[in-house]
């Protein structure tokens, strides 16, 4: 047990310093979500506090949604065949995977608060109970990376990854894209916290659908 | 001869759906009127469209663990099966829908649930679309097949019970039982869900038995 900790620890080390020597693609996905915010400011004629709740919450999660697709996206085909084959002879595929959720799942963190800091900033912040808010933005986070990890590894075994990449992960990640807008929009309207009680636990129940299925299955992904 | 009684078997019954659903008694409600006769036809086309992809399953998992290619064949063909009368159950609702509800695509969570359900085997169609290996492809279709499966089953019978739906059983809406779905019309919608997986399956291997012969031939 201990020893599986240690090597999953050099794991996440490794994807860390991995990403830190390509600062380009860390930076262009900070870059991505910013302009992105940008973007959509600049298209709602640059008015503050002008967007109804409903259209506020669901273009933040849209823009989230389309970089978390590219973010993760990237996580097996920055690393060329040879050095993953490399891998796979110093650790167990689930470690690899798990690592690589984990590694993505502070990923998506640092992209969400960011965005969703930029995005208060520039278009106002109507959210009434913020705490609760931040709360659904680390469990996106969480299951984005969660269920996008696996299919980044099953769209980079294909000739188009980017394409294959959306058109196997949108309906994926539907049915929990749809809780956590129910979530954040009853964040957002300030209602009585008991309220998201239920749909909470529908969003860990399909995180924990999902992680398990990818470390099912990924020990059969890699080998091909 | 012997081993093809299930499909004489299939026909028969169906036949008898036929003619039972068009004809035999059914209870007078309001809005439903007689269209309530859809119900053997259009819920039992669902029913057997997760039966069958139940068994994509269950055959993308047995070629995971054994590597046969024949398994991935069954399995694919199964999930082909399946969006036809996935296809097919849309047809059929969106015409009840637009008698009963008032329009051919109501806003309701089940629709758009299975209409998300069918991109995502459309999706895992284009995913075999684009390995030329053979093994290569049938591994990754499994693993998409697995996770697919494990999410349309929440997407089609949990998410829609949360929300309000005006399809029975959801969203407080009492279920069948409660809609006075008497005994005799259990006797036509369960022998409809059989007939029509039958039918399914005869399908399904007639298709297996093409993709066979072609790959021996290619050989």
């Amino acid at each position: 047990m201990a020893e599986s900790v240690r090597q999953m620890s050099a794991l996440m080390r490794k994807e860390f310093l991995l990403e830190w020597r390509q600062r380009y693609a860390l930076n262009g996905m900070l870059l991505y979500i910013v302009g992105a915010v940008f973007v959509c400011y600049l298209s709602f004629n640059a008015r503050r506090g002008q967007l109804t709740p409903i259209v506020w919450n669901t273009l933040f999660w849209i823009i989230l949604l389309f970089t978390a697709i590219n973010a993760i996206a990237k996580s097996f085909v920055q690393e060329r065949a040879g050095r993953q084959l490399y891998y796979y002879t110093l650790a167990s595929p689930q470690q690899i995977i798990l690592s690589k959720i984990l590694y993505n799942t502070v990923l998506m963190l640092v992209l969400a608060f960011l965005g969703f800091s930029v995005y208060a900033f520039v278009l106002g912040n109507p959210v009434n109970d913020v705490p609760l808010y931040l709360l659904t933005l680390v469990l996106g986070a969480i299951g984005f990376a969660a269920s996008l990890t696996l299919v980044s590894g099953i769209a980079s075994k294909a000739e188009n990854p980017a394409t294959l990449m959306a058109v196997l992960s949108f309906p994926i990640i539907l049915p929990l894209l749809l809780m956590l807008l129910k979530v954040s929009k009853n964040a957002l309207d300030g209602l009585d916290r008991s309220v998201s009680w239920d749909e909470i636990g529908t969003i860990l129940a399909i995180d924990a659908i999902v992680l398990t299925l990818s470390w099912l299955l990924f020990p059969f992904l890699w080998r091909s | 001869m012997k081993k093809n009684w299930w499909k004489a078997l299939a026909v028969l019954i169906y036949v008898y759906v036929i003619f039972q659903g068009m004809l035999g008694t059914v209870p007078r409600l309001p809005i439903l009127n007689e269209s309530i006769r859809n119900v053997y036809f259009h819920v039992s086309l669902w029913f057997s469209m997760i039966i069958l992809l139940v068994a994509s399953l269950v055959y993308a998992v047995r070629y995971l663990r054994k590597g046969r290619l024949d398994d991935d064949r069954i399995s694919v063909e199964f999930a082909n099966t399946a969006i036809l009368f996935g296809l097919l159950g849309c047809l059929t609702g969106s015409l009840w829908a637009n008698y009963t509800w008032g329009e051919p695509w109501p806003n309701d969570p089940k629709l758009n649930s299975v209409a998300v359900g069918m991109l995502l085997y459309f999706a895992y169609l284009i995913l075999r679309g684009s390995f030329d290996d053979e093994q290569r492809r049938a591994r990754i279709s499994s693993v998409y097949n697995i996770f697919a499966f494990a999410v349309f089953i929440p997407l089609i019978i949990i998410l829609p019970r949360l929300t309000d739906s005006l399809h029975p059983g959801n969203g407080g809406n009492p279920a069948f039982g409660q809609y006075q779905m008497t005994g005799p019309m259990r006797l036509v919608l369960y022998p409809g869900v059989i007939a029509l997986t039958l039918i399914g399956v005869w399908i399904t291997e007639l298709r297996v038995r093409m993709r066979r012969v072609k790959a021996v031939l290619e050989e």
